[in-house]
């Protein structure tokens, strides 16, 4: 992996300056100017005029989870992403704003989809990118993650996106380093930008959150998608219930305002939306259920499952999906399907993260560094 | 003839029910006398000052990681017993989970000849109850008491094979000596970092659940009843520990118990920073768990303080939450910690917290310690009860600074460690 040396020049460079080895090819570079606030939905959350600065109501330095952000911050994500989606004419065309930036890639854990997303984001909004993966690198030979992430940092980087096997990963980094932080998952613990597109995803159709019911079926206590978006569901007012087997889904969700039910098919006519997480083997020390087939059979999402559902329940799946497992092959590709709708919005997401951790701030604008963990 | 006079301060042996203001006089290394008049003041050599001050029966930590043979850069035998003598402790018992264990006649000469040459406090060993700690058969438990072993501790690889802890609390009870359980069912703390609870739950990260503690106390609480053998648990955390502990006593079991100033003074809470500082087993458990711990020594089922001082240098500690070793460490913020969290809110008294700290580990361990009775060995013990003061690590005399403490203010701190009659210590500035 090369990383690339010339981080620090002045002024935008070009797009292949930055490109990590091939695998990620963005657009031709389309550079838009940007339509006037009549483009934008109405109040327009962020004016994207650049050189527009980060709204002063955004006081973090990262974002670390979802947990800590209030119900006005995620409002403010939400509406940032939309804002960029439709500036961006749906994720495709390019715009500037983060000109000049450079944000890495630093992924403890194997992704495909997340780092492309957030490469793709990045390079939508001008930013240059370099990865940064831990196979072959020095964390190979010893090196602690903090080290490797500090030599990061001397490099000239501005924002640093991290995914991590182990909880409070990119906390403890927001800790050591001086540059913003943004956590693309962090072991079981939460992955804020697929929470938020996912909220994103049920605010495209459904608007409001506020009386919603959102079912999250499956792995829940290995889940990182499960606490982003119980936490964002919740401060947005919906109504949440987790689903599957006592061993996967612990009754001490109630202790947050969480439904706990171990029945899916009482769940299924009560809900709006379904969102349905992998079961996640690589996390578990003992299989939690005795047999994938007597899993699916409970806990899939079948067609005939479908039957009972209220008509126009929405099917969220984060992905990798397992047909058969948590789904059969009907429903994710049935039309209330969302799945490929969360891919999309992921992008608009993750800009709205990338510009909202990396753009710039007024002149006098303060920032509140909650990776000491003591903030909020 | 050397002599020391330790004046007008509060003195406390609760062995012989003392508490009053009086001088302590101490002749050629041993106690000879408590009382005002007939101290002859004149003719001390030195003199301290206590007024003010508590004056006790030197502390006892019975519970110490010193770390060497084998993990030198984390703590050796004299940086830790300085590190004691600086938190007011005249005596550690140390733990023999060292590279390699102390399961020979060898190593254990090897700690007395090492901490002989530190000269500091005194260090006394506890050994394993199996070889090389593997849990498979008994280490010669016999040569290791003539070696001078005090008690028997597999520490965080406990005894999982209930016939050998069985047939080790036999053994041991021909020799009167306990032994010390760290009491976890390891299957169930598997790929743990903290308390299982909503805490983990939230944070995505591995429980230890409060039963995996709960199921192994039961159990050897269960043999020691059977056997009439003597166990003490180590660092009893959950509530449910506390109640398995306290019927055991009402039954008559020879079951002992001490409990970390980290389990009646944290949460599991604290791991939202996730600080591996926080990280230790057993773990942080809830608030319900601590109010059980400090009643649970308020009522005596809880015999004694100990910290589990288990130092770990600063890069082991900089990693990832799972990759972070477990432990804390415990000799300089004992003191400050036991009266902040128990003296000052008033769950105990002061000669219940000095029985805590040095009586009754000097019981449990059988050594002809804590207490200032005339002839005793004159290890003392002068605390500033009053003093506020601020953690700093980097001033401990430990290697490490693995301390969740560091910028706490705390009260009360040992101002003079005083081992068989020498002035070890003196808080600087007093």
């Amino acid at each position: 992996m090369s990383l690339i040396p010339d981080v620090g020049g002045s002024g935008p460079a070009t797009e292949d300056d930055s490109a990590p080895p091939a695998r990620i090819r963005p657009p031709p570079p389309e550079v838009t100017t940007l339509p006037p606030d009549a483009a934008m939905p109405t109040p327009p959350p962020v004016s994207l005029d650049s050189p527009g600065a980060v709204p002063a109501s955004w006081t973090h330095r990262h974002l670390l989870d979802l947990e800590r952000l209030s119900p006005e911050e995620i409002g403010l994500l939400l509406d940032t992403a939309a804002s960029f989606k439709e500036a961006t004419h749906g994720c495709r065309r390019k715009l500037s704003v983060l000109g000049g930036r450079t944000i890495c890639n630093l992924f403890f854990e194997n992704s495909t989809r997340t780092k492309t997303s957030f490469s793709l984001a990045a390079r939508r909004l001008g930013a240059d990118v370099v990865d940064f993966s831990a196979s072959g690198s020095s964390l190979s030979k010893g090196e602690s993650f903090i080290d490797t992430a500090k030599n990061l940092e001397a490099m000239g980087i501005d924002a640093v996106v991290v995914r991590h096997s182990t909880p409070g990963t990119p906390h403890l980094l927001a800790q050591h380093l001086g540059v913003g932080i943004i956590n693309a998952g962090d072991g079981p613990h939460e992955h804020p930008t697929q929470g938020l597109l996912d909220i994103f995803s049920i605010r495209e159709r459904l608007g409001d959150l506020a009386g919603v019911t959102v079912g999250l079926v499956g792995d829940i206590a290995h889940s990182r998608t499960a606490r982003s978006n119980i936490h964002g569901l919740l401060k947005l007012g919906a109504r949440v219930i987790v689903c599957g087997p006592p061993t996967l889904v612990s009754p001490r969700w109630r202790e947050l305002g969480v439904e706990v039910s171990h029945d899916l098919d009482a769940i299924v006519p009560v809900c709006d939306v379904l969102n349905l997480l992998r079961i996640q083997f690589e996390r578990q020390n003992t299989r939690p259920f005795p047999s994938v087939r007597e899993y699916a059979h409970l806990y899939a999402m079948t067609a005939e499952r479908m039957q009972r559902a209220r008509p126009g329940l929405l099917i969220l799946a984060p992905g990798p999906i397992n047909r058969g497992v948590e789904v059969s092959a009907e429903v994710a590709d049935c039309p209330q399907s969302l799945i490929l709708d969360q891919v999309a919005n992921g992008l608009a997401v993750r800009m709205a993260v990338l510009w909202l951790v990396c753009g710039p701030r007024a002149e006098g604008a303060t920032t509140i560094n909650h990776g000491d963990g003591r903030g909020i | 003839m050397a002599t020391l006079l330790i004046r007008g301060g509060r003195v406390i042996d609760p062995a012989q029910d003392i508490d009053r203001i009086a001088d302590l006089r101490i002749v050629d290394g041993r106690i000879t006398g408590i009382g005002p008049g007939d101290t002859g003041a004149a003719r001390a050599e030195e003199t301290i000052d206590a007024a003010g001050m508590i004056v006790t029966p030197g502390l006892i930590d019975m519970h110490v990681h010193l770390r060497e043979p084998g993990r030198e850069e984390d703590e050796t035998i004299a940086s830790g017993t300085k590190a004691a003598l600086a938190g007011g402790f005249t005596s550690v018992a140390c733990i023999p989970n060292t590279e390699p264990p102390i399961d020979t006649q060898a190593a254990v000469e090897f700690i007395h000849q090492k901490a002989a040459r530190a000269d500091t406090c005194n260090v006394f060993v506890v050994a394993c109850v199996s070889r090389n700690r593997e849990g498979k058969e008994l280490a010669e438990i016999g040569q290791l008491v003539e070696a001078g072993a005090v008690a028997f501790s597999d520490d965080g690889a406990p005894v999982s094979d209930a016939e050998l802890m069985r047939r080790a609390l036999e053994y041991c009870s021909m020799f009167g000596k306990p032994i010390l359980a760290h009491e976890e069912v390891l299957e169930l703390s598997r790929g743990g970092v903290m308390n299982e609870g909503i805490v983990s739950l939230l944070l995505g990260l591995g429980g230890m659940p409060a039963a995996a503690e709960e199921v192994m106390i039961g159990r050897d609480t269960a043999l020691a009843e059977s056997t009439g053998g003597r166990l003490h648990v180590m660092h009893v955390s959950t509530a449910g520990g506390v109640a398995l502990v306290r019927a055991a006593k009402a039954r008559g079991v020879r079951v002992t118990a001490e409990a970390c100033p980290h389990h009646f003074t944290l949460t599991d809470e604290s791991l939202r920073t996730f600080d591996a500082n926080c990280k230790m087993s057993p773990p942080l458990r809830t608030a319900a768990d601590v109010e059980a711990i400090i009643a649970g020594i308020a009522d005596g089922t809880i015999d004694c303080i100990a910290t589990d001082h288990a130092p770990h240098a600063r890069e082991k500690k900089m990693l990832e939450l799972d990759r972070a070793p477990f432990g804390i460490l415990g000799l300089e913020t004992a003191i400050g910690l036991s009266v902040t969290r128990l003296i000052v809110p008033g769950h105990l008294g002061w000669s219940r917290l000095v029985e805590a700290m040095s009586t009754l580990p000097a019981r449990i361990l059988g050594i002809d310690r804590g207490t200032l009775r005339q002839g005793s060995p004159a290890d003392v013990t002068v605390i500033d009860p009053d003093r506020t003061w601020k953690v700093d690590v980097g001033t401990f005399r430990s290697k490490s600074i693995n301390s969740p403490f560091h910028g706490w203010t705390l009260r009360g701190r040992a101002v003079a460690t005083i081992v068989g009659g020498r002035v070890k210590y003196r808080l600087p500035g007093v």
